[in-house]
């Protein structure tokens, strides 16, 4: 069964959840606090699946994640980096995102270069809001058939019950040129969209996730920890039939993480 | 703005504005001051001693990136175009800053060092009470904030006097904090002598023959020996002795504890923080739910907070102007200028939301269930109720310090903030309050209680067994309220010289009732210290010891660098209160006055549809999505029933469910009752209120047999007898209404000063509020039903008491202002019938028959069909020809009566003949068929209107 480590840190508050989803889709699950692993990120080796965690690290203080991304990437970058060439797939959801982007493991090198020996400089953002507050919702979601993720490829798109929920403040995906969205949209590092019309923060081209050019690392703003029953769905009493039958989204995702990387294990 | 103060290079400013503190993508960073780019500026800077939550972090990341120990304090600057200097500063008072936390400024501000405090010098003042007269004492217990009565200034002086000796200074305040109402609700424990003259048939005689704790004098006035035990507990201990076995610990600690399953419970506690919410709203509601959250943890030996609620009341915002008198011209008659001293109310509501959202989204603690509820007598002094629930193995439900247990304290330092908290909240505001009381508010921060969580839990569940023998939370009265409380019946020794403090100078008083927000105190064996410091090492939570449990005597004994300075006996701390005889009058209102002048016939509604429309556009009734969304209500995984439903998650849920375990299909549902328009009679206002939480927990799937209560008790001041017996009205509604639902209180809390006096020296009380809470089991979460209309062609179901003439206190009778306004009875609960409609329509839901449920409470049964719609999108043809009704009301009164115990449900029309078979004896009627017309319609064309028109009224009120 592959192991993954959910990394916990003060203001950290979805790893009960995420540790859960990961047990669902057939993973075992173990905590390790980020102050232990700044002193011994070789603990990193032993795990073949990773989680950032949302939540509210060091109470997103200067911006969300800032605090958590400043301290990662003197002492855990380089880590990370050997886990992902190892073949780690890694999931950050939410505050894990804001922490991936700012500490240089999202979006990654392009497709055909190493992953550079110390942190590259931030290219995307994930910036406030467009409405300026806080927002808790389920939005619609769809699957780029073009993407590389390890977790999202080949996830269904089209039905309405493919949704996830948000809950940020600062959730709206900026990139640092139009070229730069250019590039990972033509490179399939595009995870997930919004549906158009339901893009809950202003991010530019519906963007609500993106992968690393081997698709092993995905960050997201919206939380597929968060559905993983379909008692979860906001519709569930509605729902019947065949909109109910198979996994819910979230679920999904994990278990195609798992199984990738059990299989990359028995390889 | 960051100001940041140590000995830094150049280059190692530049490093950390651009790696640290600006974002590559999104921003750039000015080192110095830029010039502005307008013509005015305001800074706003926290005043010396506020809590700056995000400077903390920022001295951390600097300490990790350079090694540098620096001093950071936090700012915001904004350049205003198109203002005066003094408009300027009006912006930043009324919307930017608040001065009581807050200094503005017009111009950079960048002082050289920031102030700090100096080391303190002991000295030990006695206080000479023993030559005190009572004038003299009076003064002394206003003067120094300790809102001790006459009564009780006297037992403190008597008890001195046998001692021989003064008080010092710190006894005092350790006396005045464990004695104030706050802390030991002295007012519901009282000897009340209660007396009411009820001449008018509709205000109920309260059945007192027979009741615990009562008394019925010669006189035909009535004793109650402590108002409290005597209602609300005895239903419950009498509910315990018949058969409710669910209910292992209550009333004896920080919250109230019930079975959940065969090894957990779960725990609940509703805490109010009103008076720093009006002082400062943004942090009073933080720290209120800060506080709660604390309640939690320190439940039994710690509960994980799993669920917070909140509910508001303050004054409808369109109603007060803070504009000089010659620009109110044009403004409608009910606008009135705002007293002096208060902030407005659409600042303060939404300041509390803010308070409320930082604080529980940061602690990940899903906020999932709530109320707003809108009356101008809030205008000075507003209620802000939080609520958290926590989960917790059972065979962890209850600890006790052991003698030689160290007194050890986790999270936030100790500061000069919120000194005088638990004295605050029990005097009276007036117009000055904001400046002699600055020092109660305080700002919190979730971090540091998020840290300090991590490090209990995981200290609750070490391998080798919890590490700790007892917890509680500090939280008013600061360490002499938890450390008093903890050490009772053992005594303690703490060594207040031992306490991190945020800054020098604090005398060893001020250290002892400090309510800085943040700390726990345990109780712990000393062989488990060194394990318990690493865990709060790895987490970043400050951890002391502060002394040990267990003296001699069972004394308090207080120490400052080895000097003693105080000693106080547990017994006369703890037992030593006079016991007070209140007087009590209940005399119903002849007439009820209402609060608005009575409307121009213009004014009034002119048709149901008009009528329907203003309800739900009203703020009581309308859509609280502009607050419910800023709450992540779906952190931790556990979501079920969310508080807003439907296809485009607009309906207004009755009540939330969660899973407490992941792996559980066994659900809680929460929910809450209020029902303050009935507030000319607490004794039916209370009734309504537990029948409308029950309701709302029903409609989700709760099982009516697992229902438990709390209580909270927001007065004006007791001291006048028709508000006391007011009081006692509402608590024997208490003791009826939990018997006839078999739901027991299990904890409650109660603040009786609730009343602003402006500079005019006028007195506004607020409306006697009643808050009910409640938690219901749900045996299995797939039964779980939800508000919105499901299908075309589905029938709508009214079960419940009949519909009548008695609007009174309804949002009909606000709106209307007609003649008979402030005449119409009150609707009752009836108490033979709700319990059985509660068990009826759970029956019906578990066994699949129902497709969607609502409770039918404020704005009554058009308010809460037309929601059902809103919710769906679908439309509703409704006939109220059959509606069961008394005395043949009116169209109107059949609409919009708000007479409790009523149930709306859809069912299929398949399902009619079980479902009627089995309503047996009780009333309820088909009333409607829903349809996909999307429009909602009354038969008789009496009414017809858009789903899409009901929608836009609906949402459009608070949608801030």
């Amino acid at each position: 069964m592959p192991n993954a480590l959910i990394i916990t840190t003060a203001g950290i508050n979805c790893d009960r959840e995420l540790a859960y989803a990961f047990e669902l889709a057939g993973a075992s699950a173990e905590f390790i606090h980020l102050n232990r692993l700044l002193v011994s990120p070789q603990l990193i080796d032993r795990f073949e699946l990773i989680g950032l965690p949302g939540g509210f690290s060091y109470g997103d203080a200067i911006a969300a994640g800032r605090i958590a991304a400043v301290l990662m990437r003197r002492r855990l970058y380089r880590a990370l980096a050997d886990a992902i060439e190892r073949g780690v797939p890694i999931i950050a959801p939410c505050n894990g995102f804001q922490i991936a982007v700012q500490m240089g493991i999202l979006p990654g090198p392009a497709g055909d270069e190493p992953w550079p020996s110390t942190p590259p400089r931030p290219t995307i953002a994930l910036a406030h809001n467009d409405t300026g507050r806080f927002v808790d919702r389920w939005c619609g979601v769809v699957v780029p058939p073009e993407t590389r993720c390890v977790w999202t490829h080949g996830l269904t798109a089209d039905d309405p019950s493919a949704m996830l929920p948000v809950a940020h403040g600062e959730g709206q995906f900026v990139t640092s040129s139009p070229r730069s969205l250019g590039r990972l949209e033509r490179s399939g590092q595009i995870a997930l969209r919004y549906r158009p019309g339901d893009n809950p923060n202003g991010s530019v081209g519906d963007v609500a996730g993106i992968c690393d050019a081997s698709g092993l690392v995905l960050g997201l703003m919206p939380h597929p920890e968060r559905f993983t029953r379909w008692n979860q769905h906001p519709q569930w009493t509605r729902l019947h039939g065949p909109s109910v039958a198979g996994h819910p989204l979230g679920l999904a995702m994990f278990r195609q993480a798992v199984a990738w990387a059990a299989e990359a294990a028995a390889v | 703005m960051y100001l940041i103060h140590g000995d830094l290079s150049e280059q190692h400013v530049r490093q950390l504005a651009e790696e640290l503190l600006a974002d590559p993508v999104l921003e750039t960073a000015t080192i110095g001051a830029a010039p502005p780019t307008s013509d005015t500026l305001i800074e706003v800077h926290p005043l010396p001693g506020v809590m700056d939550p995000d400077a903390e972090a920022v001295e951390l990341a600097i300490r990790a990136m350079l090694g540098a120990h620096v001093e950071v304090r936090t700012a915001r600057r904004y350049d205003l175009h198109g203002t005066d200097a003094s408009t300027a500063r009006l912006v930043a008072e009324r919307c930017l800053a608040n001065t009581v936390i807050h200094s503005i400024h017009d111009q950079p501000y960048h002082p050289e060092a920031f102030v700090a405090g100096s080391p303190h010098d002991l000295c030990i003042v006695s206080v000479p009470l023993s030559e005190l007269d009572d004038a003299a004492l009076v003064k002394l217990s206003r003067k120094a904030h300790f809102f001790l009565s006459l009564d009780e200034m006297k037992s403190i002086q008597a008890e001195y006097r046998r001692l021989g000796s003064d008080p010092r200074e710190i006894e005092l305040e350790t006396i005045a904090q464990t004695w104030s109402e706050h802390c030991v609700h002295k007012t519901l424990k009282s000897t009340i002598r209660y007396q009411e003259q009820i001449t008018d048939a509709q205000s109920p005689r309260i059945p007192i023959r027979g009741r615990p704790g009562h008394e019925i004098n010669p006189d035909g006035s009535i004793t109650i020996h402590n108002l409290f035990k005597s209602t609300i507990v005895a239903a419950t201990e009498q509910l315990i002795a018949d058969g409710v076995d669910w209910c292992p610990s209550v009333f004896v600690d920080n919250a109230g504890v019930i079975a959940f399953d065969d090894d957990h419970a779960v725990c609940f506690k509703v805490e109010t923080h009103n008076h720093p919410s009006a002082i400062e709203p943004y942090g009073g509601a933080a720290t209120g739910i800060g506080g709660c959250i604390r309640d939690i943890i320190g439940t039994g030996l710690a509960a994980k907070p799993i669920a917070a609620t909140d509910v508001f009341c303050v004054a409808y915002p369109d109603h007060w102007s803070q504009s000089p008198r010659r620009a109110r011209r044009r403004l409608p008659a009910q606008v009135r200028q705002l007293p002096n001293g208060c902030l407005h109310p659409r600042r303060i509501l939404t300041e509390v939301v803010a308070g409320v959202r930082d604080y529980g989204n940061r602690m990940g603690i899903p906020t999932l269930n709530g109320a707003v509820w809108f009356d101008d007598d809030y205008v000075g002094n507003p209620l802000v109720f939080c609520g958290c629930i926590g989960v917790m193995q059972r065979k962890k439900i209850s600890g006790d310090p052991q003698p030689g247990d160290r007194i050890v304290v986790i999270g936030g330092r100790t500061g000069r903030d919120g000194i005088h908290g638990a004295t605050f909240s029990s005097a009276q505001l007036t117009d000055t309050h904001a400046d002699e009381f600055s020092h109660a508010v305080q700002i919190g921060n979730a971090v540091t209680e998020k840290k300090l969580l991590d490090a209990i839990l995981e200290a609750r569940d070490h391998p080798q067994g919890c590490l700790f023998h007892a917890i509680t939370d500090c939280g008013a009265g600061g360490f002499s309220s938890a450390v008093g409380e903890m050490g009772r019946h053992l005594g303690a020794e703490v060594h207040l010289d031992r306490a991190p403090l945020k800054y020098e100078g604090l005398s060893p008083t001020e250290i002892w009732i400090s309510e800085a927000q943040e700390r726990m105190v345990l109780a712990v064996p000393p062989r488990n210290v060194d394990q318990l410091r690493a865990i709060c090492n790895l987490h970043e939570a400050e951890m002391c010891e502060l002394g040990q449990f267990g003296t001699d005597g069972q004394e308090l004994i207080l120490r400052y660098e080895g000097r003693e300075v105080g000693r106080l006996s547990m017994n006369f701390l703890h037992e030593g209160l006079p016991q007070l005889t209140r007087e009590a009058t209940w005399n119903p209102p002849v007439s009820r006055g209402l609060d608005s002048p009575p409307l121009a016939a213009g004014d009034r509604p002119n048709s149901i549809a008009d009528t329907l429309l203003r309800l739900l556009a009203h703020p009581n009734i309308a859509s609280k999505r502009w607050i419910i969304r800023q709450y992540d209500h779906e952190v931790q995984g556990g979501s079920i029933i969310k508080p807003l439903v439907g296809p485009e998650g607009d309906g207004p849920s009755d009540a939330a469910v969660i899973l407490p375990l992941l792996d559980s299909t066994r659900g809680l549902a929460i929910a809450n009752g209020l029902a303050t328009g009935l507030r000319d009679d607490p004794y039916l206002m209370a009734l309504a209120a537990i029948d409308e939480c029950v309701r709302n927990l029903v409609c989700v799937g709760a099982d009516p047999s697992r229902i438990a209560l709390l209580d909270n008790f927001c007065w004006p001041s007791c001291d006048d007898p028709r508000n006391l017996g007011a009081l006692v009205r509402a608590a024997e509604a208490c003791y009826d209404g939990a018997l006839a639902y078999r739901a027991p209180f299990i904890s409650g809390k109660d603040s009786l000063n609730n009343q602003f006096t402006t500079s005019d020296g006028k007195t506004i009380e607020i409306p006697p509020t009643l808050l009910i809470s409640g938690i219901g089991t749900v045996p299995d979460v797939s039964r779980c039903v939800t508000m919105d209309a499901k299908e075309s062609g589905n029938l709508l179901l009214v079960v419940g008491c009949p519909a009548s003439s008695a609007i009174g206190g309804s949002h009909f009778e606000m709106l209307s202002g007609d003649s008979e306004a402030g005449h119409s009875p009150l609707p009752a609960v009836d108490l033979n019938v709700a319990p059985r409609i509660a068990r009826l329509v759970a029956g019906l839901i578990n066994d699949g028959l129902v497709s969607s449920a609502h409770d039918c409470s404020e704005g009554g049964l058009l308010v809460a069909a037309a929601e059902m719609t809103i919710a769906s999108g679908l439309g509703l043809q409704l006939d109220l020809a059959d509606l069961p009704a008394e005395d043949d009301p009116p169209l109107e009164h059949r609409c919009f009566c708000e007479q409790p115990a009523r149930y709306l449900l859809e069912i299929r029309p398949d399902d009619l003949a079980e479902v009627s078979s089995r309503l047996h004896d009780l009333p309820g009627a088909v009333i409607g068929t829903f349809n996909s017309s999307s429009r909602l319609t009354l038969a008789g064309d009496q009414l017809d209107v858009s789903v899409k028109e009901l929608q836009a009224a609906w949402l459009g009120t608070l949608d801030w």
